[in-house]
């Protein structure tokens, strides 16, 4: 395909030639010259490398020479606002399936992403989700190597959805997973639970908050190295998304068919994420989190994982906050200080601001 | 968190405990007329440390559980209504009407909106000019004021396309309820104190008085209930019936005098259906003709409403604590949170939700641990 | 029915209708309405329910509620010391 040679060219449907004033039209999905020029202009100066410069339609990606598995992970990511504080849907979306990959135990090391765009979107705020991805595909050392655009009619879509696929090697010998765990196995997290959540919530304006909460939204797989370096047999890696800890630790006691008990007092959250919470009536173990890990390692490297963690800067805030138990099985149990324990069971729905 | 820490005491709840367990020396049953202090109860275990001779049952005070079902038939059928934008605390959206709920009829496409406050749907009022905005005015004395100012704010700035759904209800016709009932058990209450910190405590006097009951004020922090609960069993074994005040540092015994004249300005006693108890004579308020232009029963005028409630749900006599959560042959198996048939298991302050939640009776291994 | 927090007043807001003001719950700012609270002060703390201040906090009442039970802490520790040392058998 002819690359345009200015920046004024027609519309996909109609010979009248028109400028589109800096916004996404239903032509920038048709894969004609508009498509083209999107890709020319705003996505390839921001994810160039040897496999997307190919201009092909796939990327060929060589195998690994030791041994390894591929570690293969799809995501959709859709927030509203696309821009919230500590990041946007680009950084979310690069670092959602980053991180997911990297919970394997894998390596990553490229990235798809496919968007589908509201027509009426600024074509500025695309390119600054699309710097904010090029940033963080640097920042978590991978490349995006395919890519797709489509364009939907206004309000068909939040200003715009991404898609994205993760791919990464995972060494001979790292067996990590969500049915691993373990009785005797202790339970860390790296940092304080409920950030981006809340972050995006008080973005949203609905709720007339002000605070400085920012989203911990960040790609993990360096702490992860770190933290395989220190305790090799960590059984567990997951990060706590949507749904929040109470929902993935539950996931994982049925996977593992154990009990985990955590100790609430244990558990960090900042200050002004429990504000808000106490005054919505939120609780922050339902609450999504984007730059945080769960893992469930063996006791006797336990206190190594945790100073790992502890070390990175991702990990400041790192806690042991609870144990593998045998019984009851698939249950995830909280210990309160007042008075025993209950049971904390996984999140029901979406959750609501309360007065009651 | 300042006010709220020092009441999360873990040292204090144990001495309170440990002082309630040598104050009783018989069996005694108490009501907490306040989901808001349910949900507590639950969540720290505070149940869990009473000694076995304490009943704590859990009354109907849960405004999302005893708004009537017909008045939610109503306010889906306002939802569904074309131009209008229907807005409500979140508490509302997963109560079963007779066919559905708020929250399916968002997922239909109909705008439907959670607010923190009533303020918040008179802006989005001011903000959609060309639309009806319709706000779910449920609550009790507590939710009062807020409700109130959202019309009163609305008056204000003269706006045309604002209305509210009125289900307000009142605790002493509640507790009077309670106490002439054939069935009751209760011997002593703890009142509501949000609701007191509104009203005062001096509508209970006469209460005490006629029935021979002590009513404690309490609050929601774990040291402010078991506080609660150890004057009340002061009292009852020492048989004294009057209203004492556990809540002092929000509440007086006038009240809030500023929010009881905007009460009285905007709203006027009336009967109230409370669903799964019945009608309760003047337990309820409405709004006055000088503000019928703000009704949106009457803006809106929905006729024909055929309720259907579920054979199956016992939540009026949970409510009355007559019966518990888990003496339903339905709770945890037919009826859970994800897929309630009555309301007291949507709220997280009713008690079957918080029963559910909580799942204390499927844990009977665990003790208190001190 | 009432969840409501304590927080504190940290400015009063010139708007249309009702008087509002800025509470500060440990870090986190509303606006709300303290049209009921005419005494409200800068500093003072307010319960808080659906953005409506319902009541202000007495501290002095804070204090001597935190110093009974304190006082009610001192006496069950001095009672089970004593329990325990036997003295009381």
């Amino acid at each position: 395909m002819d690359k345009p040679t200015s920046l004024n060219f027609e519309g996909a449907y109609c010979p009248v030639p028109h400028v589109h004033e800096g916004k996404i039209l239903l032509g920038h999905g048709s894969g004609g010259r508009l498509t083209h020029d999107l890709i020319e202009r705003i996505f390839l100066p921001h994810f160039s490398n040897p496999h997307l410069d190919e201009g092909n339609d796939f990327a060929r990606i060589p195998s690994s020479s030791e041994g390894g598995r591929l570690a293969v992970s799809t995501d959709a990511h859709i927030v509203s606002p696309l821009f919230f504080p500590g990041g946007d849907i680009g950084k979310l979306a690069v670092c959602g399936t980053v991180n997911d990959v990297a919970m394997s135990g894998a390596i990553p090391l490229y990235l798809t992403a496919s968007f589908i765009l509201e027509e009426g979107l600024s074509i500025d705020s695309l390119e600054q989700i699309v710097i904010s991805m090029e940033n963080s595909a640097r920042e978590a050392g991978i490349k995006i190597i395919a890519g797709d655009t489509k364009v939907v009619e206004k309000g068909k879509a939040d200003g715009c959805f991404i898609s994205t696929t993760g791919f990464g090697w995972i060494p001979g010998g790292v067996n990590i997973g969500g049915d691993y765990a373990r009785p005797g196995d202790i339970i860390l997290v790296s940092g304080t639970l409920g950030d981006h959540g809340i972050a995006v919530l008080s973005a949203r304006g609905d709720l007339g908050l002000e605070t400085l909460i920012q989203s911990d939204v960040a790609p993990l797989n360096s702490m992860i190295v770190d933290l395989l370096a220190a305790a090799p047999d960590t059984h567990v890696l997951r990060d706590p998304t949507r749904g929040g800890l109470a929902t993935t630790l539950n996931e994982i006691a049925c996977q593992s068919d154990v009990c985990i008990r955590l100790y609430e007092e244990n558990i960090p959250v900042h200050p002004s994420v429990r504000a808000v919470c106490e005054l919505l009536g939120f609780d922050p173990l339902y609450i999504a989190n984007e730059g945080k890990l769960i893992a469930i390692v063996p006791p006797a490297q336990s206190e190594d994982a945790l100073q790992a963690l502890q070390a990175h800067p991702l990990g400041n805030n790192a806690m042991r906050i609870g144990v593998v138990e045998p019984e009851p099985r698939r249950k995830v149990l909280l210990q309160i200080p007042t008075s025993g324990s209950r049971i904390l069971d996984m999140i029901s729905g979406e959750m609501l601001p309360r007065i009651c | 968190m300042r006010y709220i820490d020092e009441y999360r005491d873990v040292k204090l709840v144990h001495i309170l405990a440990d002082k309630i367990a040598k104050t009783v020396t018989k069996p005694w049953v108490i009501m907490e007329i306040c989901g808001g202090q349910t949900h507590s109860i639950m969540r720290y275990g505070l149940d869990q440390l009473l000694p076995p001779q304490i009943e704590l049952v859990h009354g109907p005070g849960c405004p999302v559980c005893v708004t009537s079902l017909e008045l939610i038939d109503k306010a889906i059928e306002i939802a569904k209504m074309p131009d209008v934008i229907f807005t409500s605390y979140g508490d509302m959206l997963r109560v079963p009407g007779s066919r559905e709920d708020l929250f399916s009829v968002r997922a239909s496409g109909h705008s439907i909106r959670v607010v923190y406050s009533p303020l918040d749907a008179v802006r989005i009022a001011q903000e959609n000019p060309q639309k009806e905005v319709v706000f779910f005015a449920i609550g009790f004395e507590t939710t009062a004021p807020p409700n109130i100012a959202g019309v009163i704010q609305a008056d204000l700035l003269n706006l045309k396309n604002f209305t509210v759904l009125v289900s307000q209800v009142r605790v002493p016709p509640a507790i009077e309820a309670i106490l002439s009932s054939p069935f009751n058990r209760v011997q002593g209450f703890l009142a509501a104190g949000h609701v007191c910190a509104v009203m005062g405590y001096w509508e209970y006097e006469a209460i005490v008085k006629k029935y021979n009951i002590p009513i404690v004020v309490t609050g929601f922090e774990p040291v402010d209930l078991l506080n609660g609960i150890l004057m009340c069993i002061n009292d009852l074994e020492n048989n004294q019936n009057i209203v004492q005040n556990a809540y002092s540092r929000v509440v007086t015994r006038d009240g809030n005098l500023p929010a009881q004249q905007m009460i009285e300005k905007v709203f006027q006693p009336c009967d109230r259906l409370w669903r799964g108890i019945g009608l309760i004579p003047m337990s309820g308020w409405k709004l006055r003709e000088e503000y019928s232009r703000f009704d949106a029963e009457k803006k809106f005028n929905v006729q024909n409403i055929q309720t259907r409630e579920s054979d199956l749900c016992i939540s009026g006599q949970v409510l009355q604590g007559i019966k518990k959560p888990v003496d339903c042959p339905a709770f945890g198996n037919l009826c859970t949170p994800d897929n309630p048939l009555g309301a007291t298991m949507v709220s997280s302050e009713g008690a079957c939700a918080a029963y559910f939640r909580y799942a204390r009776d499927k844990f009977p291994g665990e003790k208190s641990r001190k | 029915m009432c969840l409501g927090i304590p927080g504190k007043i940290v400015e009063f807001v010139v708007s249309p209708g009702l008087r509002m003001c800025k509470v500060d719950f440990g870090g986190v700012i509303r606006q709300v309405c303290i049209e009921t609270i005419p005494e409200a002060k800068i500093g003072d703390y307010t319960i808080v329910h659906a953005g409506f201040a319902l009541s202000l906090l007495s501290e002095e009442e804070a204090m001597e509620t935190l110093a009974a039970l304190r006082e009610l802490s001192i006496a069950e520790d001095q009672f089970d010391q004593e329990w325990n040392s036997g003295s009381m058998k």
